[in-house]
């Protein structure tokens, strides 16, 4: 039997499947089509102090190998997220990762404050990283100095695991999570989407009401790839690989190049097994290549 | 919300229409699941460089016995065109039913089906439906010409059909607001049911406002996911955005800013 459980610095997985936040509902939107509580973890919609409606239709484009979204983080705020949609989470035995969105300091150590009084809430994914909110958001991933600010923020009122989500849209990606790791951050996960644009060449207008917007799916993976072997290899922390994981080779991939676990996004719209194929398809990798346990797989790029 | 599966289908029939339509027969493997009329299914396009999503179709019939679905589909662009070169014996995978689907128990028993161009696609299932409840539907199609009116001799062994095409080559000529049906006899029916092309539906809908009919609406906003998690699909309603896949497709148009 190979062990495919993962301790993300504290936080234990039983495998080092998750679901990334914004495709995966609140998880029981899957419950008719897989054991939601078999995989190592769910991260759920970006959740907000203050409801948002979000941005205007249309907010997709489909891309060659992905998508374009501008969603713009529609979510009821987190008081309606405490009182109504938790209690229907606790039924899960995995973990449950909140990701928690803003636009100000305040907003999101409020928010981060009042899921850090949610028993069943093991972790926050924290966003600083959306490419579809106006202000804050990606702001302040985009910059090491207002990185750290926000993260020892929110480290002082989060005393849970605070996993810290990382924009690709930086010149370098490496200072961004080296200074959430000075913030006091327990994990990081990256990659956030690419800001991308599409264009309806017949009407000479935009595809999106935001004219720009996220970019995820398949085409993403070598960028995404890349920066997790970067910024695996330059902290300390255990790093969340994520970005355009299609099928189980994908995932391995990512763990290979330093993840110690991986999200699942996209791909969760094109097949919603997915996960639980990615979880089997893990398992059958490490029996065929010999291997006892995910960690021997886990950074174990042979660059010579 | 009826339970939603994840199931591969075998194609047992594929028939072009007029080179620009294809209908397609889909066996599953065991008894089909409760489907309600005006639901659709999530299609994974069959291997491409370029389409990557599902792509939402409407339900155009369900046969119990001999456990197969019909979609009937306009090819409009790559994914389409992928649709409709499958052909017997290949396997398509379906993520279905999705969404609310028509409101059966609020028709009433006269309702009008009101379709235009491949927006005709929901009406049979629903129909058939419809009659089996005991109501006596009747059907009012539009299209751009004759050939643009598809399935004609399937919809006429459930209910009247009435028609109206832009160029007069069948039926009314003009729109289907130009329709006896709807410009002099609307207050007759006991509700609209609609789907086609949107401009259609929203003169459809200030219709049955100004006449006090209930009017309901199937929405095709852009999908990606279709389950009700990805938020793209939503539409204005006056208690916020709302998603077409998991809230819609069809809404009751007092529900809509329209
Ligand atoms: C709930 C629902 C039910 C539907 N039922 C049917 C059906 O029964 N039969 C059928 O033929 N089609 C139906 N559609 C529309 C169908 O999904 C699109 O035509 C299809 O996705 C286009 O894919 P494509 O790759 O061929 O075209 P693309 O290459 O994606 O686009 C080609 C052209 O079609 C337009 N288009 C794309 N998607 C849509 C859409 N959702 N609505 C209107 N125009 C679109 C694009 O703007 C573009 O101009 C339905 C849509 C929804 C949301
Ligand atoms: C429709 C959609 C909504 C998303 N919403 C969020 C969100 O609320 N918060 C967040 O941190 N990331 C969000 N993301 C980004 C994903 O979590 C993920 O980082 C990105 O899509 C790359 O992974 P993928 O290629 O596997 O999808 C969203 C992505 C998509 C496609
Ligand atoms: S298509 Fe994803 S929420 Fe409707």
């Amino acid at each position: 039997m190979v062990d495919l459980s993962v301790n993300l610095n504290g936080l234990q997985l039983k495998n080092p499947v998750m679901t990334a936040s914004g495709t995966f509902g609140y998880g029981y939107e899957y419950d008719d089509f897989i054991d939601v509580s078999s995989l190592g973890g769910i991260i759920v919609k970006g959740t907000t102090l203050a409801p948002r409606e979000g941005n205007a239709y249309p907010r997709l484009a489909e891309t060659p190998q992905g998508m374009i979204n501008a969603v713009g983080l529609q979510n009821k705020g987190v008081d309606y997220f405490c009182k109504n949609i938790y209690p229907k989470l606790t039924k899960y035995t995995t973990n449950v990762l909140v990701n928690v969105s803003g636009s100000t300091i305040d907003d999101y150590v409020e928010c981060a404050s009042r899921i850090n009084e949610l028993d069943a809430i093991p972790a926050i994914e924290l966003n600083i990283s959306c490419p579809n909110v106006k202000h804050g958001g990606m702001a302040f991933g985009t910059n090491p100095v207002a990185t750290e600010e926000i993260v020892s923020a929110i480290r002082k009122v989060y005393h849970k695991h605070l996993m810290v989500k990382l924009t690709p849209n930086v010149t370098s990606i490496v200072d961004i999570a080296k200074a959430a790791e000075a913030g006091g951050a327990d994990s990081v996960s990256l990659i956030n989407t690419l800001l991308g644009m599409a264009i309806d060449a017949e009407r000479r207008r935009p595809v999106i009401s935001t004219i720009t917007g996220g970019m995820s799916g398949a085409a993403v993976k070598p960028i995404a790839l890349r920066m997790v072997w970067q910024v695996s290899h330059a902290v300390k922390i255990p790093v969340v690989g994520l970005g355009g994981i299609m099928n189980a080779t994908d995932a391995v991939e990512f763990l290979i190049a330093g993840a110690s676990a991986v999200e699942v996004g996209t791909a969760n719209f094109i097949d919603p097994t997915i996960t639980v194929k990615i979880v089997d398809g893990i398992r059958d990798y490490l029996e065929r290549h010999n291997m006892n346990s995910v960690s021997e797989l886990i950074d174990s790029l042979q660059t010579e | 919300m009826l339970k939603r599966f994840t199931t591969d289908f075998t194609v047992v029939a594929a028939e072009m229409i007029d080179c620009e339509y294809v209908l397609l027969t889909l066996k599953h493997p065991e008894q089909l699941p409760e489907i309600n009329a005006g639901q659709f299914v999530e299609v994974k396009l069959p291997d491409s460089a370029t389409s990557f999503l599902r792509r939402p179709i409407s339900i155009h019939d369900v046969n119990r016995d001999n456990q197969t679905l019909q979609l009937l589909i306009r090819v409009v662009g790559n994914g389409t065109k992928l649709l409709s070169l499958l052909t017997i014996g290949d396997k398509l995978n379906l993520v279905y039913p999705l969404g609310n689907g028509f409101s059966l128990d609020k028709a009433g028993n006269r309702p009008l089906l009101v379709g235009g161009g491949v927006g005709v696609a929901p009406m049979l299932y629903l129909g058939k439906r419809l009659v089996e409840m005991g109501a006596q539907p009747e059907f009012l199609f539009g299209a751009r010409n004759k050939s643009g009116l598809l399935r004609l001799a399937e919809f006429e062994k459930i209910a009247k059909v009435n028609i109206t095409t832009e160029d007069g080559s069948v039926g009314t000529k003009g729109f289907v607001t130009n329709h006896s049906a709807i410009e002099s006899n609307i207050a007759n029916y006991s509700s609209l049911l609609v789907c086609g092309p949107m401009p259609m539906m929203k003169a459809v809908a200030a219709k049955a406002k100004a006449a006090g009919v209930r009017c309901e609406v199937s929405l095709e906003n852009k999908m990606a996911c279709g389950i009700g998690v990805c938020l793209c699909c939503v539409t204005e309603t006056k208690e916020g955005h709302k998603c077409v896949c998991s809230q819609g497709p069809v809404f009751e148009i007092n529900e809509l800013k329209w």
